[in-house]
């Protein structure tokens, strides 16, 4: 077999399948297989080195690259919008090495990759979500020792993490964590949820699809299988609470949706847009019109569609 | 109902504490402790003296489950039943170090978490035994901070922000809070003034005597040993060369040692 084999006609150029080579797939979908059978336990794994940089969303590509195949749809969003650098990138990515059908779509895909976001649309059983993970340690900021977070995990030790929460509502009266809130998986394992907001913490609860977690710089592979419980971490009198709003979306009147404040003049003015933005447009298609879609829609903002 | 024994203390507490047996420590060629033997028993206190050298720190790192020794055994009676602490597993061990027992280190910052809140470090181990009510926490917190003379309003205030008596006192408080049966202090006054160390020794003797707890205290303060303790263990050399009642070892030292370390103590 020669390096630098040139393709036939037919055929790609020399990359395999999605990327990966299969023995690198199968070593993932092992890891896949292990964190499935212990919820919310960090696998460690072999992370490859990928056409990207660490820290963009490498674990997140991998595990996708592991479980997709030629009949999966891919949805990718990163801060819940499809059109994203990061997001067009990813998808290009896998359209180019997995000859993957891709769509913007929450209800058609059946993989979802994302940074920073659950989609509003629940998600159904069958479909899977990938989440890419920049630290997915939740207890290193509070013990920086690896060989120490590894026996509290084992050992369920998790009064440190109490204590950060005690020294919010000290310092602030009331937990400031807003993203990355910490949570309890199946009564078992504190997990980070990636830095997903926290008003997206509810919607992990009892999930019927299944969440994957790839940490590409840590190394390290968990999950969330379908049906599971996810408690975020709280005190008896300080239950968990999510962000809210004071006004809905400008664009699509949602008052459900977890909005983005933009600003949008130089002299202070702004607005609240849903962050999910196939939430937002599809919502506009169904005719729900919000306070600023006129006016965002003269200065090209957005498109206007027509109920 | 009748009443049986004469002295219900002793029908009640009919078992040490704390049995330790030949237990010795090394690094490498050379003896951090040797063959140490003694009981423990609810509600004494001990003291371990000698000059710094001797073995004491690690004897206590031993006893405290921090350090296994290479030989002996250590005994505790949680339960009914008296435990190996190195025959069992490390999270029973973790959690007993916990609970049952509590170090006072000698540098507050060994035992402190500088970047936490005193608040949050004395309500550390409340959490770590599953206290998940933030109000009730906060009352058994601000309830410590005044047994050990801290003011509440500094409850927010974290401990680099505190004196180093004031430290110290922390200290004891997140350790007491989850109420030992055991304590072990390493040199609890060292690096302190002398007011603030006769107000941290009337303080430890009061919480000692109310709460009825049985500590461990090494020192190399032969006036701290007088008032706070019931019983003498003189180290010198990794080895234990006298033991006794503590005013009888300082008032009639046997050994040649603790004869020069009681007559090398400066009287005012």
């Amino acid at each position: 077999m020669t390096m630098h084999q040139v393709p036939a006609e037919d055929t790609k150029p020399a990359y395999n399948y999605a990327y990966l080579d299969e023995q690198t797939k199968r070593m993932i979908r092992r890891a896949l297989l292990k964190a499935v059978a212990v919820p919310g336990y960090q696998v460690p794994f072999g992370s490859r080195e990928m056409p990207l940089a660490r820290g963009w969303g490498t674990g997140g590509i991998q595990v996708t690259a592991a479980i997709i195949g030629p009949s999966d749809a891919l949805k990718v969003i990163d801060q819940g919008a499809d059109d994203t650098t990061n997001a067009v990138s990813i998808r290009k990515f896998f359209e180019r090495t997995a000859d993957a059908r891709t769509t913007e779509a929450t209800e058609e895909a059946t993989i979802i990759q994302t940074r920073h976001r659950i989609p509003e649309a629940p998600l159904k059983s069958g479909q899977v979500i990938v989440y890419q993970v920049p630290m997915p340690e939740p207890l290193r900021k509070l013990e920086p020792r690896e060989a120490e977070t590894r026996k509290m995990h084992a050992w369920a030790e998790y009064g440190l993490m109490q204590v950060k929460l005690y020294e919010n509502i000290a310092r602030f009266g009331e937990v400031t964590t807003t993203y990355d809130y910490p949570v309890l998986v199946n009564g078992r394992y504190v997990t980070a949820p990636s830095p997903i907001p926290k008003f997206d913490n509810p919607k992990m609860h009892m999930s019927p699809a299944l969440q994957l977690f790839g940490a590409g710089r840590e190394k390290r592979i968990y999950a969330i299988p379908p049906h599971t419980s996810v408690k975020s971490l709280d005190f008896e009198d300080h239950p968990f609470r999510i962000q809210s709003w004071t006004e809905p979306c400008g664009l699509c009147g949602a008052g459900d949706s977890y909005l983005d404040e933009v600003v949008i003049d130089d002299r202070g003015a702004r607005m609240f847009v849903c962050s999910d933005s196939h939430y937002c447009e599809t919502r506009r298609a169904e005719g729900h019109r919000g306070a600023m879609l006129g006016d965002a829609a003269l200065t090209g903002l957005v498109e206007e569609t027509k109920p | 109902m009748t009443v049986h024994a004469s002295f219900p203390d002793a029908a009640l507490e009919p078992a040490p504490l704390l049995t330790v047996s030949g237990v010795s420590r090394f690094y490498g060629e050379r003896i951090g402790c040797a063959d140490v033997s003694f009981d423990l028993w609810p509600g004494e206190v001990l003291g371990i003296v000698g000059e710094s050298g001797s073995g004491k720190s690690t004897l206590l790192r031993c006893l405290a489950g921090i350090d296994k020794p290479d030989a002996g055994e250590v005994l505790f009676r949680a339960g009914p039943e008296p435990l190996d602490i190195y025959s069992v597993s490390e999270q029973e061990r973790r959690r007993l170090m916990r609970t049952a027992w509590g170090i006072v280190h000698q540098n507050p910052r060994d035992g402190l978490r500088m970047d936490v809140t005193a608040g949050g470090n004395v309500g550390e181990r409340l959490m770590d035994r599953g206290d998940r009510h933030y109000g009730k926490i906060r009352e058994r917190a601000l309830d410590w901070l005044q047994r050990v003379e801290i003011a509440g309003s500094r409850i927010d205030d974290r401990p680099r922000q505190f004196s180093g008596g004031m430290q110290q006192r922390l200290q004891i408080a997140r350790v007491l809070v989850s109420e030992p049966r055991l304590v072990f202090m390493d040199e609890p006054t060292g690096g302190l003034d002398v007011s603030v160390q006769a107000r941290l020794l009337d303080l430890l003797r009061v919480l000692v005597r109310d709460l009825g707890l049985a500590a461990i205290i090494v020192t190399h303060d032969l006036a701290v040993a007088r008032l706070l303790t019931d019983r003498l263990m003189v180290m010198k050399d990794g080895h234990v060369v006298e033991q006794g009642l503590t005013d009888q070892v300082l008032d009639d030292p046997h050994h040649a040692y603790t004869q020069l370390l009681t007559s090398a103590v400066l009287s005012v």
